[in-house]
Formats: structure tokens, C-alpha cells, sequence
């Protein structure tokens, strides 16, 4: 694996920090499919995969494409009664808009649409050109750090749980139907859990350095 | 140098007189404000106090958030607020236990262990006390990790009153604890991103400079 070095003295451009610990370690070449982890704490350093650009690229605009129908599709169907109620996520991020409770409706839009939808938008605008084999796009590196950034607030995974609790809370009181948006939303978590394994953030920062330079 | 294989102590980036950059990695010179390779703002010595001062917010926002209603639940016209805890007795009384469990472990001791955790983290690397193995790392990943699940309860709120609302027999509304308890959750999830892992570390490290 990848082994520390003392000599502080070695260029800069060969050195990597742990962001977790901190221990500098020197990058070699790691070979495709292996991984450079971190001798002090394990946290992995570099995880080069063959075509790994193209399929984060690829999986990204996947999720974008899910997001947009689970959100506009009805998401449940609830009837009790002979009265049937349908709703989409947008009726779930809108429950909080009366009174009091408004600013969380735009937090709740945001944790389950908004910053999901920018993240995926910035990941394919950072990375696609270089999938391509091009140049970076102008701005790649901010939009990829903000991107990052926004990583811990896209909660769309979290939301997909939360249906399932409120399933087993509802499910004595009336009949319930999962809408197309819900299975579009469990796929949606799939390819993101996906494309998280896919990409190891330090290799991409460093190939983005690497493509910018030119 | 020794053998990489034996258990000499890792030299730091700090150590070296360099700094690293927790977002990309890159080594940069310890002068340097900005990092060369991304751009982030590099925090050579990172400090305790935003980590005191978000945990302490997401403690605040945690008390209305117990006493005050999360939901409001209204059937055949009588109307009946339920706390968190209110809410898990309720359920436990009507002999779910199993999800009355859930309730409390995700809305009450989770919350309650993640400000333990961040307290013993930075009361640690404050007092400089001795350390063994990865147990501080892995509690740092794990709160972290953890840390956005917590909002499960406030989307559970949203999506059970999206559903049963108007013309249904019953309806729920969300009540104010449903927001104290959302700041709270991010609060702590602002503590625990900006306690900088490395201190675990720098604390066991011999002084430098």
C-alpha cells in the first residue's frame, strides 16, 4: 500500500495530507482497481478505477433523471374511507407552509430536492468533459468543492426511510399505495450509494489538477 | 528510515511544517491561505470554539423540541397534541413497543449520545488526554455519519401530514418542536463537521513548535 515518507524535503506535488489524520504519505503509482489507504488511520487515500470519470458522469445524470420524475410523479396514495388522497414530495416539502413552521418547508425542499438536483448538476459539470477525455470545464474546481460542500445536506436517501416510518405509522388508519415517485426515489438511493463507491475524492482532485494544468 | 512496516510514529503535515488540506489532500506550504490544488480555505490551526458554539446552539434548539408538540393530531374534531416522548408512550401504551423503541432511540438517546460524543471529543483533545487505538477516530466518523439521520423525524412529520390532511377523519399538523428539533439536527451536524479530525491526532503528537 501506499507508504509514508520523513522527507518533507520530497516535492509537494508527490505528497499527500490524510484529511482525516493529517499523516503525509507519498503517492505513488497505485495500480487500477487497488486501494492506497492511510497507514496511521485507514481513511483511503487513492482508489484509481478504469473508466471511473465516465461512470460517475454516467450515474450522475442517471440520478438526475430519477429526481426530476420523483419528484413530479405522485409519490403515495392513501384512501380511507371510500376518499382517496394522493401526494408527491412536493406536497411533503409544502406541509410545513402554514404559520410558524414556513421556514422549514424551504429547508425541507431543499434537503430533498433543491441541493440534490445542484449537487448532481455540479458533479456532471465538473467531471463530463473529462469522462470526454477534455479539458475541464471552465470552473470545475469550485463547482466540484461546493458540491462536496453540499454532500452532508442532500438528504434524499434519508427522506426514502422517512416514508417508510410514516408507512408503519399511517398503515392502521388507512390503506396506502406506493406511487411510481417512491420506486423512482429507492432507485434514485441506489445509484447514488453507487456512484459514492465509485468515487474516491482525492484521485479526482488530483486528476482535475492534473487536467487543469495544461 | 525504518522499515515502513514497523510501528514508527507517522509524520504529520503539520508536524513537517506544512498544510494539509482536508478537502483534496494536497500538501501546501504552511504560509499558504487558500489550497493550491482546490481552493478551500486551509485552517492551519484549527480550533475548538465553532465546535462549543454549535454544540451548545444544537443543545438549546433540542430543549423546545422535547416540550414543546411535534405533531398535532386532530380526529373526529378533538384535537390532541403529542411531544416526542408523549408520542413513543402513546404508542407504547397501545402496545407497539417495537416502534415506540425506535422513536426513542432515533429522536431521544441518538441526539443525547452525539452531544456526548462531540463533548468528550473536544474536552479530549482540549485536556490532551492520553489516547489509545482508533476509538476517538471511529466515534468522530460515526457521529458524523449519523448525524443527518436524525432528520428522519422531521420528514416523517412532513410526509404524515402531506398525507392525512383536509378531507380525511383525521388529520395531522406539524407543531413547533418539528422545527426546534430540524436546527437542532443541523447544529449538531455543523459541530461535528467542524471539528477538524486531524486534532485527534495533534493532540498525541509531541509538541513542534
Amino acid at each position: 500500500m501506499v507508504v509514508a515518507t520523513a522527507d518533507p524535503g520530497a516535492a509537494q506535488d508527490e505528497l499527500i495530507a490524510c484529511p482525516t489524520c493529517d499523516a503525509l504519505h507519498r503517492i505513488g503509482a497505485v495500480p487500477m482497481g487497488t486501494r492506497g489507504i492511510c497507514r496511521r488511520c485507514g481513511t483511503t487515500l487513492a482508489a484509481p478505477k478504469a473508466r471511473a470519470m465516465t461512470r460517475i458522469v454516467m450515474l450522475a445524470a442517471t440520478s438526475l433523471v430519477l429526481l426530476v420524475a420523483a419528484v413530479f410523479l405522485p409519490f403515495l396514495e392513501i384512501s380511507a374511507g371510500g376518499m382517496t388522497r394522493r401526494s408527491s414530495v412536493l406536497d411533503a416539502a409544502l406541509a410545513f407552509s402554514d404559520g410558524i413552521t414556513l421556514p422549514l418547508t424551504l429547508a425541507v425542499a431543499a434537503f430533498i430536492i433543491v441541493v440534490p438536483a445542484l449537487r448532481l448538476a455540479l458533479i456532471i459539470h465538473a467531471l463530463a468533459p473529462m469522462a470526454l477525455g477534455w479539458h475541464p470545464a471552465r470552473h470545475a474546481i469550485p463547482a466540484f468543492r461546493l458540491a462536496e460542500t453540499l454532500r452532508p445536506w442532500a438528504m434524499a436517501e434519508i427522506f426514502v426511510i422517512g416514508v417508510a416510518v410514516a408507512l408503519v405509522k399511517v398503515a392502521g388508519l388507512a390503506t396506502l399505495h406506493l406511487g411510481l415517485a417512491f420506486w423512482a426515489f429507492v432507485l434514485l438511493v441506489l445509484v447514488n450509494v453507487l456512484n459514492d463507491n465509485f468515487m474516491c475524492r482525492l484521485t479526482i482532485w488530483r486528476t482535475l489538477e492534473q487536467r487543469s494544468r495544461r | 528510515m525504518a522499515d515502513p512496516g514497523t510501528a514508527q510514529p507517522a509524520l504529520s503535515a503539520h508536524a513537517a511544517g506544512l498544510c494539509g488540506c482536508r478537502v483534496c489532500g494536497r500538501v501546501n506550504p504552511a504560509e499558504a491561505v487558500h489550497c493550491q490544488r482546490c481552493g478551500s480555505r486551509l485552517d492551519p490551526e484549527p480550533g475548538l470554539q465553532v465546535v462549543w458554539a454549535w454544540m451548545i446552539a444544537g443543545m438549546i434548539a433540542y430543549v423546545p423540541a422535547n416540550l414543546y408538540p411535534m405533531l398535532r393530531t386532530s380526529t373526529m374534531g378533538r384535537t390532541s397534541d403529542s411531544t416526542i416522548v408523549g408520542g413513543a408512550v402513546e404508542l407504547a401504551q397501545m402496545g407497539s413497543w417495537g416502534v415506540a423503541l425506535i422513536v426513542l432511540v432515533a429522536s431521544v438517546a441518538i441526539p443525547l449520545a452525539k452531544f456526548a460524543a462531540i463533548g468528550y471529543l473536544a474536552l479530549a483533545v482540549h485536556r490532551r488526554w492520553p489516547m489509545r487505538g482508533h476509538m476517538r477516530h471511529r466515534l468522530h466518523a460515526v457521529v458524523e455519519f449519523i448525524g443527518r439521520w436524525s432528520m428522519i423525524d422531521v420528514f416523517v412529520v412532513a410526509i404524515l401530514a402531506a398525507l392525512v390532511r383536509f378531507n380525511l377523519a383525521a388529520s395531522i399538523a406539524p407543531g413547533i418542536a418539528a422545527v426546534s428539533f430540524a436546527l437542532s439536527v443541523a447544529f449538531t451536524m455543523l459541530a461535528a463537521q467542524s471539528f477538524d479530525p486531524r486534532l485527534i491526532w495533534r493532540a498525541t503528537e509531541p509538541e513542534t513548535r
